[in-house]
C-alpha cells in the first residue's frame, strides 16, 4: 500500500525491467510468435483431430501432476534434513541433488532401463520415477531452503501444547513452508508437463505428450499448422498452470525472518540421528543407482575395471571436430556466459518485480519453461534471418538459449531474497546518505548474495546440460559436452557406448562442482 | 556485478551482429543434420585446397535440419545443404530448394543413386538399414539366426525383435520400407501383424533400440538379439570394440536390408555459390569419398574407392537390397506411417 | 538547524493518516511527539524524512524546502523502531556505513567510530558481530549508527519500545544526556508519556494525524488542552461539565485523615516516594490525589480533602 517505501527510483526501476524485458521479448517471444504465426498461416487443414489434442493434453496434465506427487514424496524427507539440521556434507548433498538435474536425459534414461525391475520401463510409472528422479533437486533445494529460513519457536509452541509429530507436521510445518512448496511444485510440474527426452526414451512410441508431439509434428511430418496450434495450447496450458499457482503462492506467502537461519540448523540428536541417517541412506540408494549404473559402464572395459574411456577425453577421434576436452571446455564457456545473462534478466526482473505482490507477472516469467525447444529453434532460423538480427549460426544463441531455460530459475530463486530483505534496512541506509542505486549495492545484494550464489549454481547446471534447445544452435565446430555425448551414443560399438558414459559422468562432477562453488561464493549467510 | 553482465551480453551481441559480407567470401557453409561428421584432416584439406573455411551448421535430425532449410528458402542458413535421403526426398524436390548443379566427379558414380535427373541433388553416401544380429546369442541356444523377413514372424523368434518406430526414427522408417517394397500390399500390413503377435518391441529411436536392448550391442545389457540397424554395423562393433578382434560379434540379415542414399545441393540464394559449387566437387572427390565409412559409417558413392580395412573385412554390401521409388515414398510415406501405427502400436 | 513541517497532509486508500499535522523543532531543542498508537506519528517521521510521499504541506529545514529532496540528500538522521541494524556488517561497518556513503576518508571514518562507540559506552566492540548483540548493545548500535553522519536533524521513532523496564530506563537518561551534550535537534516519536515528558524540551501531543497541543511538560500537565489530552497525560479527577471539562490535578488536592473528614479512602498504591489514593466523596465521586512520606492514610481511614484553586483548571471536553 505505500508507494515509496523502496526506495528505488522509478527511471532505475523501469531501466531495471527494460533489459530483462527486451531479452525476453527479444529472444522467446518474437521468434515464437514468427514461427507459430508461420506455422498458423500455412494452408491446408491439418490431420490432427481435436479429440488426439485434448487426449494428449490431459495424459499430459495428469503425468505430469503425478510426477510432482512422486518428486515431493521423495524430496520432501531430504528438504527436512538439509532444512532443519547440520551435520558435515550438508552442502555436498545439497550440490549433489544437482546431478540428476543436469544429466542429458539419453544417457540417464538408459541408465534408468538398466536398473528398472522387470518390464517396467516404457510404461507411465518409469515416466513417473524418472521425472521424479531428474526434479528431486528442485524440491530439496526449494522447499529445504526455505524451511532452513522458518524459525524452530512455533513447532517447539505446537509441541508444549501437546501435538504429536504428525500433527505438528500436519497443522505446523506444512502450512508455513506453503510458498515454497506451491513454488517447488509449480517447477517440477512444468518441467514434467514439457519434458522430452525422458518421455520419448521411457514412454516408448505409444505415449505422447504435447512436447514430444510438437516435435513430431514439426520435425518429422512438416506439419507446422498443427505443431503451432499444440505449441499455443502447450503455451497456454503452462500460463494458466504457472497464474494459479502464482495466486496460491502470493495468497500464502507470509513473514518469515531469514536471519534466524543459523540457529534453525542445528546437529541432529537422539532418535533424529537415526531418521536423518536413513532418509540421507534411503535417497541415496534412489538417487545413487541409475549413477552408479552410469559410473559402472564408464569404468567397464574389455579388459575389466579401469579408466580406459577416460581417456577419451584428450582423444581425436572421427565423431567430433574437437576432443571431448574442447567440447567441455566450451560447455564450461557457454555455460558461464548463460549464467551471467540468466543472473542478469532473473536478477533485474526480481529487482524489478520485488516491490510488487507475487501476483501473475512472477507467473510470466516462468513462461519460457513452456516454449517448445523444437519450435524455438526454428523460430530462432526464420526471426533472426536479417541484420541487424542475423544471428543464425551465431555460436551466441546457444548460451541465449541456455538463458532462457535458467533465468526463471534464477527469478524464482532470488525474488523472495530480494522480498525478504525487510524495507527498513533500505530505508536506514537511504537516509544514511545511500543513493538508490548505492542501496541495492550496499544492501540487497550483499543480502541476496547467498540466493545468487544458489541461483548461479543452478543456472550454470541448467546450462550445463542443456541439449534440448542446444542441439538446434550449437556449431559443429564448438560442440557442448551434451551434445559429444549424443554423438557417442548415437554410434555402436562397446568403445563409443563407454566413452558416453565416461563423458557423463564428467558433465555430472562438473555440475557438482559448480554447484558447491556457488555454494561457498554466495557467502554464508541464508540457507538455500 | 549484473550490470556488468548485461553490459557484457549486448558487447557480445553487438559483436556478433556486425556484418561481415565485404569483399570475397572466404568461408562456405555446410547446413546439414547432427549426425554428420567429417574427419580433421579431411576438412583441413578442402580448407587448404580451396581457400575457405568450412563452417558447419547442424539443426537436428534429418527431418528438422531439412525443415529448418525450407523455412529459410530463399534467405538460406548456408550455401550447401547435406542430408536429403530417399525418404525425403520428393518432399526436399517439390519445394524447389536447390540449384542444380552436376559436379565432375558424378562420372564416378552409378546410375543407381543418381536420383534426382536434374541435378539439383547429388548423391553422396548409401547406407543400408538391415536386420542386425548377435551371433553369440543365437551361438549360445543353438538357434540359427533368421535369414529372411518372413522367418521374423516364426515361433522360435518370438520376442526377439526391436525396431525403431518409423514416425520418429530414420532408421525404423526404412524398415518399414522394406517391407512394403518386399510384400507390396497388403502383403505388408499381415507381415506387421504377425509381427506384433510374435511380440516385437517398438522404441522411439536408434539409440533406444541398438544401445539399450539389442543384446549384441558392445557395452550392452539388452536382451533382444535382433535389431533394426545398419550394414555399418558389425564393422563398427570392431572398430569400437576397445580391443581386437577377429570376428565381428553381430551380422546382417543381407534379405533385410533397404537401400537409403543421402545427396546434397547447393540451396538458392547462397551467399557463396562458387563455394557452394567446390564443395560439392569435393564431397564427390576420392579423398572424401573415402573417409565416408569410418567417420559416418556409411558407404561412399563413387566408384572404386577403397574400402577401410574392418569394412573390408566385416561389412556386408548387399547385392540387390530392397528400394522404392522417392516418387511412390513421398506420396504414401505419411499413409504407411499411420496404418502401420494403428496395426502395431494401438 | 531548526525543523519545521506545515500542515502535512498524507492519505492512505481514502483515510488520511495524515490531516495537516505541524511542528516545529527549534535548533538544539528535543521534541517529544506524543501519541496513541495509529494516530499517524509514525507517518509523520517517515514523511519529514522524505520515505512517504506527501499529499499535502511542506517540510523546511532552517527555512529550506525539502520538497523534492529525496532521502538520501535530506541529511536527516533516523534511529528505527527495530533498529534495522545491517546484519551483513560489524558494529563497526553499521557505525561508519553514514560516513562511507559520503565519501569519508577511511582513517577518519575508524577515529569517527571508536569516538561514536566511546559515546555510546561500546569501547572495543567495532569488530562484533551485530547479530550476537543484546537489545541493549543493538540500540547503543542503532543510535551511534545514526548519529555518525552528524545529522542536523535527529528523528527517534519509539528506539526503546522493546527494552525491559530498567534497560529502558538507562537509556532514556542517557539518550537525554548525548542529545544535550551534543546539542542535537531531535525529534523523538513516543506513545509513552514518561519517556516523553522526560526527554522532550517540548511535547508535542498528536492524535487522528493533527498535532492538538505542543507545550513544555509542565504546561502540559498544568493546561492540557482538552479533556482528550488530560485523559490521554495519565491525568485522574477529568470530569464533565457540559461543553467542557473540569480538570483537578491530584497533587493539588490536600489529604488529611479526620473521622469527619467528607470522603473516604479505597485504595492506596506505592509507586516510590509518593503514594496514590483513590478517595470517594459523600457525593460518590471518585477523586485521585497523590501524597508523599509515610504517615499516609490506608484504604478505610475517613478523610478531609483541601483543594488547592491553582490545581483546577476548566478546558474543553475535546471529544
Amino acid at each position: 500500500m505505500d508507494v515509496d517505501r523502496a526506495p528505488l527510483g522509478r527511471l532505475q526501476l523501469a531501466a531495471a525491467a527494460a533489459i530483462p524485458i527486451a531479452f525476453l521479448a527479444i529472444f522467446f517471444v518474437y521468434p515464437l510468435a514468427t514461427i507459430v504465426g508461420r506455422g498458423l498461416a500455412e494452408s491446408g487443414s491439418s490431420t490432427f483431430a481435436t479429440g488426439e489434442t485434448l487426449r494428449i493434453a490431459w495424459f499430459t496434465t495428469w503425468q505430469a501432476a503425478l510426477s510432482t506427487a512422486l518428486t515431493l514424496a521423495v524430496g520432501l524427507p531430504l528438504a527436512w534434513v538439509v532444512g532443519r539440521f547440520a551435520f558435515r556434507g550438508r552442502s555436498l548433498v545439497l550440490a549433489l541433488v544437482l546431478v540428476p538435474f543436469v544429466l542429458p536425459t539419453l544417457v540417464v534414461a538408459t541408465a534408468f532401463v538398466a536398473v528398472l525391475p522387470g518390464r517396467l520401463d516404457r510404461s507411465v510409472p518409469a515416466i513417473l520415477l524418472a521425472h521424479a528422479f531428474f526434479n528431486v533437486a528442485v524440491v530439496v533445494r526449494v522447499v529445504g531452503g526455505y524451511w532452513a529460513g522458518l524459525g524452530r519457536t512455533t513447532e517447539a509452541a505446537a509441541t508444549v501444547l501437546g501435538a504429536g509429530p504428525w500433527r505438528r507436521l500436519r497443522e505446523v510445518t506444512l502450512p508455513q513452508l506453503a510458498p515454497a512448496l506451491a513454488a517447488a511444485s509449480a517447477l517440477t510440474f512444468l518441467f514434467s508437463f514439457t519434458s522430452f527426452g525422458v518421455v520419448v526414451v521411457l514412454g516408448g512410441p505409444r505415449i505422447a505428450t504435447l512436447e514430444t508431439e510438437i516435435y513430431s509434428q514439426a520435425a518429422r511430418l512438416f506439419d507446422l499448422r498443427t505443431a503451432a496450434v499444440l505449441s499455443l495450447v502447450q503455451l497456454g496450458a503452462v500460463a494458466a498452470i504457472v497464474v494459479v499457482a502464482s495466486r496460491l503462492e502470493g495468497r500464502l506467502l507470509g513473514g518469515r525472518s531469514s536471519e534466524t537461519a543459523r540457529r534453525v540448523l542445528r546437529r541432529p540428536r537422539g532418535r533424529e540421528r537415526w531418521l536423518v541417517g536413513s532418509v540421507l541412506g534411503s535417497s541415496a540408494v534412489l538417487l545413487g543407482l541409475p549413477l552408479a549404473a552410469l559410473i559402472r559402464r564408464s569404468l567397464s572395459t574389455p579388459t575389466g575395471i579401469g579408466l580406459d574411456h577416460y581417456r577419451v577425453l584428450r582423444r581425436e577421434t572421427s565423431i567430433l571436430l574437437v576432443t571431448p576436452l574442447e567440447a567441455a571446455a566450451n560447455s564450461l564457456l557457454f555455460a558461464t556466459l548463460a549464467t551471467g545473462l540468466a543472473l542478469a534478466v532473473g536478477g533485474l526482473l526480481a529487482l524489478a518485480l520485488a516491490r510488487l505482490r507475487p501476483g501473475w507477472l512472477d507467473a510470466l516469467v516462468l513462461l519460457p519453461l513452456g516454449g517448445s525447444a523444437v519450435m524455438l529453434g526454428f523460430g530462432f532460423v526464420i526471426a533472426f534471418d536479417e541484420p541487424p538480427l542475423e544471428l543464425r549460426g551465431s555460436a551466441l544463441l546457444v548460451p541465449v538459449a541456455q538463458a532462457l531455460v535458467a533465468a526463471p530459475f534464477v527469478f524464482r530463486i532470488v525474488a523472495p531474497a530480494i522480498r525478504s530483505v525487510r524495507v527498513e534496512l533500505r530505508e536506514a541506509a537511504a537516509l544514511l546518505g545511500g543513493s538508490p542505486l548505492r542501496v541495492r549495492r550496499e544492501i540487497d545484494l550483499p543480502l541476496v548474495a547467498r540466493a545468487l550464489g544458489g541461483a548461479a549454481g543452478f543456472a550454470f547446471a541448467i546450462a550445463l546440460g542443456e541439449f534440448g534447445a542446444t542441439i538446434f544452435v550449437a556449431q559443429a565446430d564448438r560442440p557442448t559436452l551434451p551434445v559429444a555425448i549424443f554423438r557417442f551414443l548415437g554410434r555402436p560399438g562397446a568403445e563409443n557406448q563407454g566413452s558416453a558414459a565416461a563423458l557423463a559422468v564428467v558433465l555430472a562432477l562438473l555440475a557438482a562442482a559448480a554447484a558447491l562453488v556457488a555454494e561457498r561464493a554466495g557467502g554464508r549467510r541464508s540457507p538455500l | 556485478m549484473v550490470k556488468r553482465l548485461v553490459l557484457l551480453g549486448f558487447v557480445l551481441l553487438s559483436v556478433s551482429c556486425g556484418g561481415d559480407d565485404a569483399g570475397e567470401p572466404t568461408e562456405v557453409v555446410l547446413v546439414t543434420h547432427d549426425s554428420f561428421v567429417v574427419s580433421k584432416p579431411v576438412r583441413a584439406a578442402f580448407e587448404q585446397e580451396s581457400g575457405l573455411r568450412l563452417r558447419i551448421l547442424q539443426s537436428g535430425d534429418a527431418g528438422a535440419a531439412l525443415n529448418r532449410a525450407l523455412l529459410t528458402k530463399g534467405n538460406p542458413e548456408g550455401d550447401v545443404f547435406f542430408g536429403v535421403d530417399n525418404n525425403l526426398l520428393s518432399r526436399a524436390l517439390a519445394e524447389d530448394l536447390f540449384e542444380p548443379y552436376e559436379p565432375p566427379g558424378l562420372d564416378a558414380v552409378p546410375d543407381r543413386y543418381e536420383l534426382d535427373p536434374e541435378h539439383g541433388l547429388i548423391p553422396i553416401d548409401h547406407g543400408e538399414v538391415c536386420l542386425n544380429v548377435d551371433k553369440g546369442w543365437f551361438a549360445e541356444r543353438r538357434l540359427a539366426p533368421p535369414r529372411s523377413l518372413d522367418e521374423l514372424s516364426d515361433a522360435r523368434y518370438r520376442g526377439l525383435l526391436v525396431v525403431e518406430n518409423p514416425a520418429t526414427s530414420t532408421p525404423g522408417l526404412a524398415f518399414l520400407l522394406a517391407t512394403v517394397a518386399r510384400y507390396g500390399e497388403p502383403g505388408w500390413q499381415e507381415l506387421w501383424r504377425k509381427l506384433r503377435a510374435n511380440d516385437v518391441l517398438v522404441v522411439d529411436g536408434w539409440e533406444a533400440a541398438y544401445t539399450a536392448e539389442f543384446s549384441g550391442a558392445g557395452g550392452s545389457n539388452g536382451t533382444r538379439p535382433i535389431v533394426v540397424s545398419y550394414a555399418s554395423s558389425p564393422p563398427a562393433e570392431v572398430v569400437f570394440a576397445g580391443k581386437p578382434l577377429d570376428e565381428a560379434p553381430t551380422a546382417v540379415v543381407e534379405d533385410s536390408c533397404f537401400r537409403q542414399v543421402e545427396l546434397a545441393g547447393v540451396l538458392r540464394g547462397a551467399q557463396n555459390e562458387s563455394g557452394a559449387r567446390t564443395l560439392l566437387d569435393f564431397m564427390l572427390s576420392e579423398r572424401f569419398q573415402a573417409d565416408l565409412p569410418l567417420s559416418m559409417f556409411v558407404f561412399p558413392v563413387r566408384d572404386g574407392v577403397e574400402l577401410p580395412e574392418a569394412f573390408r573385412r566385416f561389412a556386408v554390401v548387399p547385392e540387390r537390397p530392397l528400394e522404392l521409388s522417392p516418387e511412390e515414398i513421398g506420396s504414401n510415406r505419411d499413409r504407411w506411417i499411420r496404418e502401420w501405427t494403428s496395426i502395431v502400436l494401438r | 538547524m531548526r525543523l519545521r513541517a506545515e500542515e502535512l497532509v498524507v492519505g492512505f486508500d481514502g483515510t488520511a493518516a495524515l490531516a495537516g499535522a505541524s511542528l516545529d523543532v527549534a535548533a538544539g531543542e528535543t521534541l517529544a511527539l506524543l501519541g496513541p498508537s495509529g494516530c499517524g506519528k509514525s507517518t509523520l517521521l517517515r514523511a519529514i524524512a522524505g520515505l512517504q510521499r506527501l499529499d499535502g504541506g511542506r517540510v523546511l529545514l532552517d527555512g529550506r524546502d525539502l520538497g523534492g529532496t529525496p532521502p538520501h540528500r535530506r541529511g536527516i538522521g533516523l534511529m528505527f523502531q527495530e533498529h534495522a541494524l545491517f546484519p551483513h556488517r560489524d558494529v563497526a561497518g553499521n557505525v561508519g556505513f553514514g560516513l562511507r556513503m559520503a565519501g569519508t576518508p577511511r582513517a577518519e571514518i575508524a577515529r569517527s567510530v571508536v569516538e561514536l562507540l566511546g559515546l555510546v559506552g561500546l569501547d572495543g566492540m567495532g569488530k562484533r558481530s551485530v547479530e550476537t548483540l543484546s537489545g541493549g548493545e543493538q540500540q547503543r548500535v542503532a543510535l551511534a549508527r545514526a548519529l555518525a553522519p552528524g545529522p542536523p536533524v535527529l528523528l527517534l521513532d519509539e528506539p526503546l519500545g522493546s527494552l525491559d523496564r530498567p534497560l529502558h530506563d538507562r537509556l532514556l537518561d542517557e539518550l537525554g544526556e548525548v542529545f544535550r551534550r551534543l546539542q542535537q535537534t531531535v525529534l523523538y516519536v513516543t506513545h509513552d508519556v514518561a519517556e516523553a515528558f522526560a526527554l522532550g524540551d517540548r511535547v508535542a501531543v498528536m492524535r487522528a494525524g493533527r498535532i492538538v497541543q505542543t507545550a513544555t511538560p509542565n504546561e502540559l500537565w498544568s493546561r492540557p488542552a482538552n479533556g482528550w489530552v488530560a485523559r490521554f497525560l495519565g491525568l485522574a479527577n477529568v470530569e464533565p461539565l457540559g461543553e467542557s471539562v473540569r480538570i483537578t490535578r491530584p497533587e493539588a488536592i490536600g489529604v488529611e485523615r479526620s473521622p469527619a473528614g467528607e470522603a473516604t479512602v479505597i485504595r492506596a498504591e506505592r509507586s516510590g516516594a509518593v503514594v496514590t489514593l483513590t478517595l470517594r466523596d459523600s457525593a460518590g465521586r471518585e477523586l485521585e490525589a497523590v501524597v508523599a512520606g509515610v504517615n499516609v492514610p490506608a484504604p478505610g481511614d475517613r478523610v478531609a480533602l483541601r483543594i488547592d484553586p491553582a490545581g483546577v483548571v476548566f478546558v474543553p471536553a475535546g471529544d
